[in-house]
């Protein structure tokens, strides 16, 4: 420290921030909004500034232990200050607890006369009164325009308001100025002249009917901030911003892989499954049974003890588990167990941020280890495509970051090519599974084949799909010279050639059994002959016998003779 | 300072000033010399230092310094200003001037 040059006071206050605490808020300006300085949120009617100025100060009392104070120079101020409670913050208990104060300042200009020089050391003295009872960090003026309606001599108004906000700085108060959009200039009474330490716009616009919030930085000195528009909602919870973090491709990536809830399915894609934190894109036709290769990759999940966030916005999700049974996949089991969340809401319901802005939520809340958005195609609304992409490629950039595998469904239209998505989605996944109706003899099967799947050696294989009660069985398909065939024609080839086995089978057995046969005659036969040769043998044999007893008899005749002979 | 004013109303007035500024002491003699010269009514005043009861500033939502209140009769009314100049204050607090014009009370 004691070699880094010393930097002036002005540099070294104006890096500190001052956490809002609300959500997206503070990645995007990086640590929040500027301290002991002013900001000015300016937008049209209704569009939040209020709210925004309200909840850093609610936060930051509750949050961050800084008291604060609200001025509010109109009555629908003091009753969005009042509605803040339903957003479940106590707000008596605060101002209780003096942690917060909420001074209504009513302005009536029909009262007031002007006649001659005069000042706002009321304004000063009202400020101060109230900062030193809370002994407040935050203070929000809302709105500060409405004293221009109030006192007609803009040179002394403008002059109070240069005062004021070097009075503000001075005591170390963050402060929040909300005022109302110009036509020209960005805040309709110029105050960005006399505040350039921080400027956010938030904008409030229909489109196609369904209402969209933007927030932008449109300054922030001395530091790095987020400078595009960022869509936020205002729910119970408060004010969210969308954090679209910029995509710079520096996710670390995970070895690991997960079963995609068909074994046979896991055995083409390099017998393991698909990687963890990776995208899946699957798409196909209407009926062509992506959503039941979802529900399967859900189930899968579960049954690792991991969970899972099914986000539909096709099916109700009784309806999908309804459906899913018919082919054994169980939901409501893991459902039960905690392990699924299903959410379901119609895509013409929100515009695209909005749905965005949930997933987000859902995922920071429900931490699931894997994400399924079925379908994807009803998220595009209008015209804006390019809009879209961009922020599917947000979405599915944050989701990699977080390690979450995601599952997408896409429907690809009748008639369209099947590689084609609509949205070129099929870029940015992972791994393309193609799901296609093959329509052969007056019928139409399902068929999968895995178009991609990076980092993997993959099946190339058509495989059919088919959904039984037992769940989903891939079936290579048959390749006959007729091509492909699938369904009842495949059931047919495939008898035939049962048959056709069975036919030679029974050929061979047909001979063996003649053999067998000839080969008990060829026996017999022998067996005679050896018979034969036996009897043969054995009249031999009596014959030497015979001749031997008759030379032996000769013999003793002979000795006999010789011997009456010799006497 | 006391005078018995038409109808035999009081007027109430009460001048908030936040300190001895040059423009609060000049307020307080630019009140005097009116109420002096161009009151017929009765009239009570009272001067209110914020600096010494800022609280006080409440009681009628008092931004600008100096502002006179007339607070009867009513509606009340609010002037801001050093009080420098007469006819606007005089408009401001719709008082009737002995042997002017009669101002037609809004």
């Amino acid at each position: 420290m004691a070699t880094r040059a010393k930097l002036h006071p002005t540099q070294i206050a104006a890096l500190e921030k001052a956490p809002t605490g609300i959500k997206g808020l503070d990645d995007i300006t990086e640590g929040g909004l500027p301290r002991a300085r002013t900001t000015i949120v300016c937008g049209g009617p209704g569009c939040g500034k209020t709210m925004l100025g309200i909840e850093f100060l609610v936060r930051g009392a509750i949050e961050f232990d800084e008291p604060g104070v609200l001025i509010a120079f109109e009555e629908s101020s003091e009753d969005i200050a009042k509605n803040v409670s339903s957003l479940g913050f106590d707000l008596k208990d605060l101002v209780a607890r003096k942690k917060l104060l909420l001074d209504y300042v009513p302005l009536d200009p029909s009262e007031i006369h002007e006649t001659g020089d005069y000042n706002l050391e009321g304004l000063f003295l009202r400020l101060q009164t109230a900062v030193e009872s809370v002994g407040a960090k935050r203070i929000v003026l809302d709105t500060l325009e409405a004293l221009f309606s109030t006192f007609s001599n803009q040179a002394i108004l403008r002059a109070e308001f240069r005062r004021l906000f070097t009075w503000l700085n001075d005591q170390g108060l963050t402060s929040v100025v909300t005022a109302e959009r110009g036509e020209t200039t960005l805040t309709r009474e110029g105050l960005e002249e006399y505040v350039s330490d921080c400027l956010i716009l938030l904008d409030h616009r229909m489109q196609e009917q369904i209402s969209s919030r933007r927030l932008r930085i449109v300054k922030y000195r001395g530091t790095k901030h987020g400078a595009d528009e960022y869509p936020f909602l205002i729910d119970e919870q408060g004010i969210s911003i969308l954090p679209l973090t910029s995509i710079q491709l520096q996710h670390k990536v995970s070895s690991e892989r997960v079963s995609s809830g068909v074994p046979a399915m896991d055995e083409m894609l390099d017998g393991k499954g698909y990687f963890r934190g990776s995208t899946i894109l699957i798409s196909g036709t209407a009926g062509s049974g992506k959503t039941t290769l979802s529900a399967s990759f859900a189930a899968a999940t579960c049954e690792r003890g991991e969970r899972c966030l099914y986000i539909g916005m096709e099916e109700s999700g009784d309806q999908l588990a309804r459906n899913m049974r018919s082919v054994n996949i169980d939901l409501e089991r893991w459902i039960k167990k905690g392990l699924l969340s299903h959410e379901a809401w119609r895509p013409t319901q929100f515009g695209l941020e909005m749905h965005l802005l949930r997933i987000h939520k859902l995922v920071d809340k429900l931490k699931p280890q894997s994400i399924v958005i079925d379908p994807i195609t009803n998220l595009i609304g209008g015209p804006n495509s390019r809009e879209v992409e961009s922020m599917l490629m947000r979405l599915m950039d944050f989701l990699k970051g977080a390690h979450i595998t995601t599952m997408m469904v896409s429907l690809t239209e009748g008639g369209q090519s099947l590689e084609t998505t609509r949205i070129g989605v099929s870029s940015l996944a992972d791994t393309w599974v193609l799901l296609r109706d093959i329509e052969l003899n007056a019928e139409r099967n399902r068929c999968m084949y895995i178009l991609k799947s990076r980092g993997m050696a993959h099946s190339n294989q058509l495989r059919e799909f088919i959904l039984t009660d037992k769940g989903i069985e891939l079936v290579p398909a048959y390749i006959a010279s007729a091509g492909v065939l699938t369904g009842s024609s495949r059931v047919a080839q495939e008898a035939r050639e049962k048959a056709e086995a069975l036919d030679r089978e029974l050929g061979m057995r047909r001979r063996q059994e003649e053999m067998t046969r000839k080969r008990l005659v060829l026996q017999a036969q022998m067996e005679a002959l050896k018979a034969e040769l036996a009897a043969e043998e054995q009249a031999m044999e009596e014959n030497s016998r015979e001749y031997e007893t008759r030379r032996l008899q000769g013999e003793t005749v002979r000795k006999k003779m010789a011997k009456s002979r010799r006497a | 300072m006391k005078k018995t004013g038409k109808l035999g109303e009081v007027v109430h007035l009460r001048l908030y000033v936040a300190g001895q500024t040059p423009r609060s002491l000049a307020a307080i003699s630019n009140l005097k010399a009116i109420c002096d010269k161009h009151f017929a009514e009765k009239y009570e005043v009272e001067v209110i230092d914020l600096l010494k009861n800022p609280t006080l500033a409440k009681d009628h939502q008092i931004l600008a310094i100096p502002t006179l209140v007339r607070k009867l009769p009513i509606p009340v009314r609010k002037i801001i200003g050093d009080l420098s100049d007469t006819e606007r204050v005089l408009i401001g607090l719709d008082i009737r001037q002995p042997g002017a014009k009669a101002v037609q009370a809004t």
